[in-house]
């Protein structure tokens, strides 16, 4: 598979996809990322080109070192993530521009202004400032992909690693864009031996700091007059400093006013401001999340509106904006009442299997980041805590430690394949060192599926779609001190019940494999399944099945006559049906009838 | 008449398709020579919830997003959906809503109702109202998944491309071996609201249409 590299055309792009194009072109040869929403499809895209190689690694502090390691060697390279991820990735980001590059050297953060699948909405251009790295920040797909080009060449001339930052409506918005034939870094792949610049013992870190604030005040003179901080001069009785997603919606609301678009995040320009502010009556800034420009703008001991007016919470939009800066009301229809429809654990997915069992435990459950977070949401309910890639095992030991005897036998953590190899693995090696008795369950799907299903160290393939060598999940357990580890059946409630019983209940570190490939793998869905129906004879509406939180099964209510007339006891609420289409055969509400009213589909 | 610029929000649940059937359409405008803009929510959201994309075409498109009340066209793949997002429709503007019902969790486990009046609640919010039944042009089509495409050739009564645009946006974006039947599909959604049927249906109000 490989995308052509037409001369010049123009494609609609996702930022995301925009982001691999540039990269392309920028001739990168090394990237690595782990997969995270809303950055996934940069790696995704990227590893469809010709000539490059690109990689899953198993967290975001490895897939920056990869980057640094090819960088070093004198190749341009990319690491890409999610905002959060930028937090595993932090310790190697922070002494990387110390050190410095030789091939240009990206690391792109996808941020998620609104949560619409994270955990925070933590403003990343904190960390362009914490870590002295200059940040590109594009407003659409098209600067997405131009940007990501500057940004290998501004790596190499100011010799120092470079943010790309999105947010979820550049990494997943689309537009357009002109497509160009890729360029030959000017650097030469080797890597050239020089211990003063690589090998930051604290002599010779202390002197690459004062490089590191030399080359933060050429980048501010660059900032003054770079051609995407840029000024568009309106009616002077409105000036706007912006960047970003948050152009675009100042441009829809205030296409007539002055407008400063920030195209580079930090560092920031000083003469280019206060010729701006001058230059206008009123100045507001408008920016998602954090005061990052406000702060700098106001530091400068400019007058102007931000966050007073601008919400602080949340993504923005035109209207947001129009209101904020007219304070005006614009009145718009009230959303209608509708019952909510909440994301939900596929039909067919085998988590659900082990939620309900573990449900019936009434242990404290911690949780983890993955698909399978969905299982806090009712019916199942069987997820208590939920923190970040990995915190689960290290929650639980905690709170084992903390309650002591209260405590035995009453806490799990749960965590998914790609996110115990993301960073449960040292969880778990510390629950064994430090003697602690929690037990883990292992959600192996055989896939990151969250994300849209992505490769891992323990699936067999690599993200270019090599085979490979798989970590061994028992194996790795074992080998880090755990000496029961079992593997279950999710789909099989019973035996996974018993099992889940008397490993919560023994007093010794225990791992529970819950092994059941995910219900949208390829392989899973070409396969043969079963189709179950709910016989209406014998349902006598008791919602044992309901209970599964399954979308395949559905509720039909019945009025006192409809049930007599079905022959029910007129008392009888309604019944359950499965839906055929989306029933995916598991077999795991069947057992659940007492009835016996669900049974296999004859064709 | 070209409609020179819109706004068109699509709605509908984690699986029905709306991505693709989005990116059929923004290719079409694409390929028509407009500036096109989409944005869209992956990762929590696919996975049965309510899903949406936000898209904008015009000479110079300059938000991914749409502001509520402003939508010139809410195609909605399922019912309650388009009650969910009616309030992004512009008054005056156009509604095409697949009266196909899927039951959110709290009405699956039998904890609320399926409301009853959908129809009535969207018939009060605009009076330019299409129902169709896109399931079932899908089920004829013995291609279930096709509904997106069902719904895409419907609401294109309401747009301002030829229907050649659409069809070649479907051979330039899916895989050969799923064209046809999506052509075919969108066939079917387009011929639900003919020009004629769109003149003679009592339960709907004309305007705009091409």
């Amino acid at each position: 598979m490989s995308i052509p590299a037409p001369k010049e055309s123009i494609r609609l792009l996702s930022g995301n996809e925009a982001i691999a194009r540039g990269a392309f072109e920028a001739g990168v040869r090394v990237a690595s990322a782990y997969p995270g929403t809303p950055s996934t499809e940069i790696l995704e895209n990227f590893a469809r080109y010709d000539g490059v190689y690109a990689e899953w690694a198993p967290n975001e502090k490895v897939a920056v070192e990869v980057a640094i390691g090819a960088s070093m060697a004198g190749v341009r390279a990319m690491a890409a993530m999610k905002h959060v991820g930028v937090n595993v990735a932090a310790d190697p980001i922070f002494t990387v521009s110390y050190t410095g590059v030789r091939g240009g050297l990206v690391i792109v953060t996808a941020d998620d202004p609104e949560l619409h699948s994270s955990q925070n909405e933590q403003d990343t251009r904190h960390y362009a400032v914490a870590a002295k790295i200059p940040m590109l920040e594009p407003s659409d797909s098209s600067e997405a992909k131009e940007f990501t080009r500057l940004a290998f060449e501004l790596s190499e001339k100011f010799d120092t690693p470079v943010f790309l930052r999105t947010t979820t409506r550049i990494s997943h918005a689309k537009g357009t864009v002109r497509l160009e034939e890729p360029v030959a870094p000017p650097v030469l792949p080797g890597f050239i031996p020089d211990a003063a610049k690589w090998v930051m013992l604290p002599v010779n870190g202390k002197r690459r700091h004062a490089v590191v604030e030399e080359r933060l005040k050429a980048l501010r003179e660059f900032a003054e007059t770079f051609y995407e901080n840029r000024t568009e001069w309106g009616d002077r009785s409105l000036g706007i400093v912006t960047s970003g997603v948050s152009y675009q919606y100042v441009k829809e609301a205030f296409p007539d006013a002055s407008v400063l678009k920030i195209g580079l995040a930090y560092p920031l320009p000083e003469r280019l401001f206060r010729e701006f502010a001058a230059g206008v009556s009123r100045l507001v800034v408008v920016e998602e999340l954090d005061p990052h420009l406000e702060t700098h703008v106001k530091s400068l001991g400019i007058r102007a509106q931000g966050k007073e007016r601008i919400p602080i919470v949340g993504e923005l939009d035109p209207r947001i904006v129009r209101q904020a800066i007219t304070g005006e009301a614009i009145p718009v229809r009230a959303p209608e009442p509708v019952p909510s429809r909440p994301p939900n654990l596929c039909p067919g997915c085998p988590h659900r299997g082990l939620f309900f069992a573990l449900k019936k435990l009434k242990v404290t459950v911690t949780g983890d980041i993955g698909c399978y977070t969905l299982a806090a949401l009712p019916p199942l309910g069987a997820m208590d805590t939920c923190i970040c890639m990995g915190a689960s095992i290290g929650n639980a030991h905690g709170m084992e430690k903390a309650l002591g005897q209260d405590g035995a036998g009453k806490v799990v953590a749960v965590i998914g394949d790609s996110t115990f190899l993301h960073s449960g693995v040292t969880g778990l090696m510390n629950v064994v060192y430090n003697r602690g008795t929690s037990t883990t369950i292992l959600l192996d799907n055989d896939i990151t599926a969250m994300t849209g299903a992505q490769q891992n160290p323990a699936t067999g393939k690599t993200l270019q779609g090599e085979p490979t060598r798989r970590t061994d999940l028992p194996a790795l357990c074992r080998a880090l001190g755990v000496e029961h580890v079992y593997t279950v059946d999710p789909h099989d409630m019973e035996q996974t019940e018993k099992v889940l019983r008397r490993e919560v209940a023994r007093p010794e570190p225990s791992v529970i494999i819950t092994k059941a490939p995910c219900a949208l793998l390829p392989d899973h869905r070409r396969k043969k399944r079963p189709v179950y129906e709910v016989i209406a004879d014998l349902c006598t509406g008791c919602k044992a099945c309901s209970r599964l939180g399954c979308p395949a099964i559905e509720w039909v209510p019945f009025t006192p006559e409809e049930a007599v007339a079905a022959g029910k006891k007129a008392t009888q609420k309604g019944m359950a049906r499965i839906s055929p289409l989306l029933c995916d055969g598991c077999n795991q509400c069947p057992p659940l009838c007492k009835f016996r009213a669900i049974l296999e589909k004859k064709p | 008449m070209t409609v020179a610029q819109g706004d068109v929000f699509l709605a509908g649940v984690g699986g029905q398709g709306t991505l693709l059937a989005s990116e059929v359409l923004c290719d079409a405008f694409l390929l028509s020579g407009y500036d096109v803009k989409k944005s869209e929510i992956h990762g929590m959201a696919q996975r049965g919830g309510s899903v949406t994309t936000h898209l904008r075409f015009g000479p110079k498109v300059f938000s991914p997003l749409i502001e509520p009340g402003r939508a010139d066209l809410l195609v909605a793949f399922e019912k309650v959906e388009a009650l969910r997002f009616a309030h992004y429709l512009r008054p005056g503007g156009c509604m095409v809503v697949n009266a196909q019902e899927i039951s959110p969790p709290a009405v699956a486990t039998g904890q609320e109702r399926y409301p009853a009046d959908v129809p009535e609640r969207l018939a009060a919010v605009t009076d330019r109202l299409y129902l169709v039944d896109a399931l079932a042009a899908a089920l004829s089509l013995r291609e279930v998944r096709s509904v997106n495409m069902v719904m895409i050739g419907a609401a294109s009564r309401f747009l301002p491309l030829p229907e050649e645009a659409y069809e070649k946006a479907l051979k330039g974006s899916l895989p050969e071996r799923i064209v046809a039947v999506n052509v075919d599909a969108f066939r079917a959604g387009r011929s639900l609201l003919s020009p004629a049927k769109l003149r003679t249906d009592p339960h709907t109000v004309r305007g705009g249409d091409r």
